[in-house]
């Protein structure tokens, strides 16, 4: 494994399929009376947030709580920050306090690149969202969940199609997960009003589709990103109406899904517009299933970056 | 004005007023744009003589002090008209902690230039006599090369009402190219008036092409690597659409207009088509379009970011082709000094611009000379007789002749540096050439037969002075 986490590209085939094991084997903990490992003991885990988050933020401090590692919560606002602060002098703040890692989440494409490689920290830097970039655990979690859903849980994607539907230009979301997807195996075709794909996406390790109904018969994964309502002011589509019209996952649509095919959101939901809530709510959506894959996937990447060469739960206490 | 600021005037000022002023200097066996050699002298501020090597007179000098009299010898070395720049930002007033006028001078005779014209995107802005008459005295104090004022098109560069450019023009500082630089003269009526008012005294509009609504944010080139990157897209057509515009502008009104740091294929062609029909426009590319390529950004290193932003290998190679070919008139520096905390931050928290004085040279030869598309006499137009001519600079850019004022600079061709932020006078260090290896060294550099640069160093810091 590398040192930093920045991008799902970071990953190869091996360190993904190791990640995803590792979390399988992490995810057996949390069916126990007692959670905690004491693997991270005595290591420093700063959640350096700069965007408000809800279940990113608290995946993160429940996976490093569970490895022991003692977790620093920052978040940018009423912090210093708010006074002006640069990220290069809370960076050195952080680092004069011995951080192991920093999981950083910036408005900022770029942010946790400039982090790891500016010379202002030791540690190791994790990606938990940057901007218009990449959220590669985000990636992770995702490719656990499909590869339990459809591929028994073991082994890579090979073959498993994904259709990611929604505004990839300025998700991170699709961003990680096109790279990710495609080192595991899969097929993803991205659909989205020409609008919401960015330049060059035809040089990308996927297909591109405008055509949301031409897409699902047999797809194995559909996979919701949430559009922004402000993007409608910015003309990239006429009005929520039209846009849920011809890119929303309704009832019908969904109906149109082979049997096996799974329904992801990476949340938060904008219910009705990009995603029916009967949809949201139904049996195929794995929705919530992620949120709780990610403390796995999540406790797999701190424990692979920091841990060493130990098994992971080898050091358990019994 | 800082303490140091004031110390290292008058560190100057004594270099260039005490004087050097009847100096006078042989140059032995150099070669004159690349051609055959000749020994030089230079006294009274001009080239006084030329003849074949070893038959110049030094009139008994020695090199010693006293005398004011140095030889050189020149047979590793080259010799071209002092280099002007149309587009140098010194920062000065307001930004001095990120360069001054006696610094920014610095860098340029250290790069081979008797001239650059400083860009009007100051605090306050150049957009009144009084400030371009502040740079034009800074400069004559500082005494290293000519710095010519570039004046406001727009007051406070607002891009709505004209700036008093007549004033400018009638100034001190002789203002003759004027530009919004930075931003746009966007609003098509206000850029059609400039076009048409400067003609009453021979100005010319130095546009920044940058359609404003189209690169709302952006950070980089629109491309394949910005979708990968994330980073919001500054698309080519934002700047041709806007010189398509204002040469079909300049030909209604039969205005000169220039425009500033071209960088895509598409630019090029627009204007090769305008020339085609005569329309009085020239351009000017900077040495990083013609180098660097926006694969750059992949490191999220502020340091490449630049507006307009570094295109692909197309647009470079159709950029060094422009310049070879002459459909771009003038390699122009667009040296845009910052302080550190504006650059040793996060790419989009991180201020548009990089250094270019001090590596031009080797940057154009690195891109021009090596790869054989030019020769040291097209190096010589496009950096010196052609910046000077659209600039209205009447006494740089001349001949190597007998009688014309002595503005040169020497370099030695075959020399290669490692460039170091640290080793450059900027009081800025953000150079993205930073651990390249490039050729060419420039080893003096001569005002009005003054040196101001003796053996790469500056020649009030030089002992043999």
């Amino acid at each position: 494994m590398t040192r930093h986490l920045l991008s799902a590209a970071d990953l190869s085939h091996d360190d993904a399929v190791l990640v995803l094991d590792t979390a399988a084997e992490l995810a057996a903990i949390a069916d126990r009376p007692i959670k905690k490992l004491p693997t991270l003991r005595g290591r420093t885990v700063v959640n350096l947030f700069y965007e408000d988050s809800t279940r990113t933020r608290i995946s993160f401090e429940a996976a490093a709580k569970r490895l022991s590692a003692d977790v620093i919560n920052f978040s940018a606002k009423g912090s210093s920050v708010s006074k002006g602060e640069s990220l290069k002098d809370t960076a050195l703040t952080l680092e004069a306090m011995g951080a192991d890692a920093v999981v950083i989440r910036h408005n900022q494409s770029g942010a946790p690149h400039r982090l790891a490689h500016a010379n202002w920290i030791s540690g190791s830097v994790i990606n938990a969202g940057d901007g218009t970039h990449e959220h590669p655990t985000q990636a992770l979690l995702d490719a656990f969940t499909i590869r339990r859903h459809l591929c028994g849980g073991i082994g890579d994607l090979n073959g498993r199609s994904v259709v990611i539907v929604g505004d990839v230009l300025h998700s991170r979301v699709a961003r990680s997960n096109v790279l990710l997807l495609h080192t595991l195996g899969a097929h993803v075709t991205l659909v989205a009003p020409p609008t919401l794909l960015p330049y060059g996406v035809e040089t990308w390790p996927c297909a591109v589709s405008y055509d949301l109904d031409a897409s699902l018969g047999k797809t194995d994964v559909v996979m919701m990103l949430r559009v922004q309502r402000e993007r409608m002011g910015a003309s990239y589509f006429p009005t929520e109406r039209e846009y849920s019209r011809r890119y929303g996952l309704d009832e019908r649509r969904a109906a149109e899904l082979p049997e096996h095919a799974i329904v992801m959101h990476p949340g938060p939901m904008n219910r009705g517009m990009e995603i029916a809530a009967s949809v949201a709510d139904g049996q195929r959506s794995v929705v919530v299933e992620q949120v709780a894959n990610g403390v796995s996937v999540r406790m797999a990447v701190l424990y692979l970056l920091l841990g060493g060469n130990e098994p992971a739960i080898g050091a358990i206490d019994e | 004005m800082s303490e140091r600021a004031v110390s290292e005037r008058a560190v100057s000022e004594q270099g260039s007023e005490q004087g050097m002023r009847d100096t006078t200097v042989v140059i032995r066996n150099v070669s004159p744009l690349g051609g055959e050699r000749v020994d030089l002298v230079l006294a009274d501020g001009k080239i006084a003589a030329i003849t074949s090597p070893g038959h110049s007179e030094n009139s008994g000098a020695t090199n010693d002090a006293s005398a004011r009299s140095i030889e050189i010898d020149g047979s590793a070395l080259i010799a071209l008209p002092g280099l002007v720049d149309l587009h140098t930002h010194l920062r000065e007033p307001g930004r001095e902690d990120a360069e001054t006028v006696v610094t920014g001078s610095r860098a340029a005779a250290l790069g081979g230039f008797t001239a650059v014209h400083a860009m009007a995107n100051t605090n306050p802005v150049a957009d009144t006599a009084g400030v371009v008459e502040q740079v034009w005295r800074l400069g004559r104090e500082a005494g290293l090369v000519d710095v010519h004022p570039v004046g406001a098109v727009t007051v406070g560069l607002d891009g709505e009402h004209l700036a008093e450019l007549g004033a400018m023009a009638d100034s001190a500082a002789r203002v003759r190219v004027f530009s919004d630089d930075g931003k746009c003269v966007h609003d098509p009526v206000v850029m059609r008036r400039a076009l048409e008012y400067v003609k009453a005294f021979d100005g010319v509009i130095a546009q920044h092409a940058q359609e404003p609504s189209l690169t709302e944010d952006a950070q980089m080139n629109e491309g394949d690597v910005s979708g990968v990157l994330g980073l919001r897209g500054w698309p080519a057509v934002a700047e041709e659409a806007i010189i398509a515009r204002d040469v079909l502008l300049a030909e209604h009104v039969s205005s000169r207009l220039h425009i500033c740091h071209v960088s895509t294929a598409g630019s090029v062609e627009i204007i090769r088509w305008a020339k085609s029909r005569g329309i009085n426009v020239t351009a000017e590319v900077t040495p990083h379009h013609l180098l660097l390529i926006d694969e750059s950004a992949t490191t999220y290193d502020p340091v490449f970011k630049v507006n307009p932003p570094l295109r692909t290998k197309v647009d470079v190679d159709a950029l060094r082709e422009a310049l070879a070919d002459g459909t771009i008139d003038v390699v122009a520096t667009d040296h845009a000094p910052h302080a550190s905390q504006d650059k040793d931050c996060e790419w989009g928290s991180a201020a548009f611009g990089m250094l270019g004085l001090q590596t031009a040279l080797s940057v154009v030869a690195e891109a021009m000379i090596e790869t054989g598309l030019m020769d040291w006499a097209g190096v010589a137009d496009r950096m010196s007789t052609a910046p000077a001519r659209i600039g209205r600079v009447f006494d740089h850019g001349r001949p190597i002749a007998v009688g014309e004022p002595a503005n040169l600079v020497l370099l030695d061709p075959a020399a290669r540096t490692v460039i170091h932020s640290d080793d450059l006078a900027s009081k800025s260090q953000n150079t993205p050439y930073a651990g390249l290896n490039l050729p060419v060294r420039v080893t003096h550099t001569f005002l009005r037969g003054q040196p101001t640069v003796l053996d790469s160093v500056l020649a009030d810091m030089n002992p043999k002075i």
